[in-house]
């Protein structure tokens, strides 16, 4: 029997992704670089197609027939991404390149007009690269402090070191919701709620979380929530940035061009209506429209039935992976999306990338643009396997097989 | 006394043709990088480190009676193996025959996708380098002649 989860064919889904038929090296495809990124469904293939084929046209000022369609398209992503994560207006929904260009956004704007000197920022010792970098651009330039929020051998977060950490100087706390290097869910409805009782506001970085979890940013009461569309079966190059209205009205402008202005002379430019303001120049249409058919690929399907089905790839792997000598799971916790990290005695995972990779099987090693979490855990990277829908408990079976021969070969 | 750098290629590349799988090819390329001596600590220094993006590559070259010798060292096996074949290959070898070398043997032993950009284990970034440090031999040498 492939999976426990009752009326999910795992071979129907993965009938939806033509990459999946590809042979490497000779053998089938087995993909675990999910939290890279993910592979794309023929809905989505299509849905890009479709835009190139029958309406490309530039968005919001054309008065043709195309441009409506387009329009109208690109227009009713934005109603599906406010629903997918629970926001309340699609004013709220800003398009972006991806959780990166999200950051950046706010860092650039709401942090370049309300950080101080002195002015402290909260991260976790778990960020990936691009929820470290952009703050401490910007506090450099302000003369603010980064605090960093500890974590146990686990991967897991001191909340009572958080706690400590908070204080009247403290701006904004931005936070992964789940771990690209561990999978390590994050307790962010107690981050925010703590952040906000010391008055900071808080900023989720929800690249890895918003395929796998149920996300309400309205009931998280989080102020800005980052993910990026080609995480979740979407194509690459746009994502969302969620603000809430309020903080979003009160933000200068990220950049200036078209479609971000509703007047301009060369004396004066007065700026557009959200969420127009934050998206200067023709944006990623094509890409943003096909986004539409990954978020409805997902619910398709149910991100809880895809839960089940992924949580038991996650157990089922972990505790195969567990029993090959010598490997080490980091962040082997209970609260945690489909990704198993490990390490093996005196292997460096780089050599053991290559040799699965040699069999077929695609996995990631390093330090997944966690560098500072490499640091705390004292090692020099991992060997990252991400599952996804479309994946198997035979997959699972052929990492450990591999894993097995490449330990074998390399001791 | 080496043989001339295309004759070393050729031997490694008629090693290589005797396996008929990936398996054999890689265990050799592992044993190769058991059996490299190891670098002195003392030359494993960050200004000898040749940075890829995951395994870390030390090297160091000398230049005794005309002649480059390299020494090289990798936390990861196989790119140590790797490394081993180009020390084979140039160590002994002039400046300037190092320097107008082709390479082609990575090519023929089918290991080429270990010198593209997105493998980042530091194997293009050391042959640069070994290249790099037999310009500078050769610079040093016709200034003091």
């Amino acid at each position: 029997m492939e999976t426990l989860t009752v009326g999910y064919d795992v071979y129907e889904i993965r009938k939806q992704f033509p990459v999946l038929r590809r042979e490497l090296k000779g053998k089938p495809l087995v993909y675990f670089d999910n939290a890279a990124t993910s592979q794309k469904p023929q809905v989505v293939i299509d849905a890009l197609v479709d835009y190139y084929s029958n309406y490309n046209a530039n968005i919001h000022r054309g008065i043709h027939t195309l441009a409506e369609e387009a329009t109208a398209a690109y227009e009713s992503t934005r109603e599906a991404a406010r629903v997918f994560i629970g926001a309340g207006s699609v004013e709220e929904i800003i398009f972006t390149r991806g959780t990166t260009e999200g950051i950046n956004l706010v860092t650039n704007t709401w942090g370049r007009a309300n950080i101080r000197e002195g002015d402290e920022i909260i991260i976790s010792t778990l960020e990936h690269h691009s929820n470290i970098v952009p703050w401490q651009m910007l506090a450099v330039e302000k003369g603010a402090i980064i605090r960093v929020i500890p974590i146990n051998e686990n991967g897991e977060i001191q909340l009572e070191e958080y706690y400590k950490l908070l204080n009247e100087r403290t701006r904004i706390v931005s936070i992964v919701h789940a771990s690209n290097s561990l999978g390590v869910i994050n307790p962010i409805k107690q981050v925010i709620d703590a952040a906000h009782q010391a008055g900071a506001l808080v900023m989720i970085d929800g690249a890895q979380s918003t395929v796998h979890l149920d996300i309400d940013v309205t009931a998280l009461d989080c102020d800005f929530f980052a993910f990026s569309s080609h995480k979740l079966y979407g194509p690459t190059g746009v994502g969302v940035l969620y603000g809430k209205k309020e903080l979003l009205e009160n933000m200068p402008p990220f950049h200036g061009g078209g479609e971000m202005i509703k007047e301009v002379s060369f004396e004066k430019t007065t700026y557009n209506d959200l969420p127009y303001k934050f998206e200067a120049g023709t944006p990623n249409i094509a890409d943003t429209v096909a986004m539409k058919a990954a978020f409805e690929f997902i619910n398709s399907i149910g991100k809880e039935n895809i839960r089940r089905h992924e949580n038991d790839l996650l157990v089922y792997g972990t505790g195969l992976l567990k029993n090959i000598k010598g490997v080490h799971i980091k962040g082997d916790v209970a609260e945690k999306v489909s990704v198993i990290s490990f390490v093996v005695d005196n292997i460096h995972p780089q050599d053991l990338g290559i040799l699965l990779d040699n069999q077929g099987i695609a996995v990631r090693t390093g330090s997944h643009c966690t560098m500072p979490l490499m640091q705390c855990l004292k090692i020099n990277g991992t060997t990252r396997a991400s599952f996804a829908a479309y994946n198997t408990r035979e997959e699972i079976d052929k990492l450990a097989k591999g894993l097995e021969k490449a330990i074998k070969m390399l001791s | 006394m080496p043989g001339p750098i295309e004759t070393i290629e050729q031997e490694i590349v008629e090693e290589f043709s005797l396996f008929d799988s990936w398996e054999d090819k890689y265990e050799y390329i592992i044993d190769m990088g058991k059996k490299l001596p190891p670098l002195n600590d003392a030359y494993k220094t960050e200004e000898n480190k040749i940075k890829g993006c995951q395994s870390q590559v030390w090297m160091h070259s000398d230049l005794r009676d005309g002649k480059v010798y390299y020494e090289a060292d990798s936390d990861a096996m196989i790119v140590k193996g790797l490394i081993s074949m180009l020390v084979r290959v140039f160590s002994g070898q002039k400046p300037e025959d190092i320097v107008n070398a082709p390479v082609k043997f990575i090519d023929d032993i089918g290991m080429t996708s270990h010198l593209a950009q997105t493998r980042s284990n530091g194997l293009r970034a050391m042959l640069k380098q070994m290249k790099l440090d037999a310009v500078v031999w050769k610079t040093k040498q016709s200034g003091e002649q």
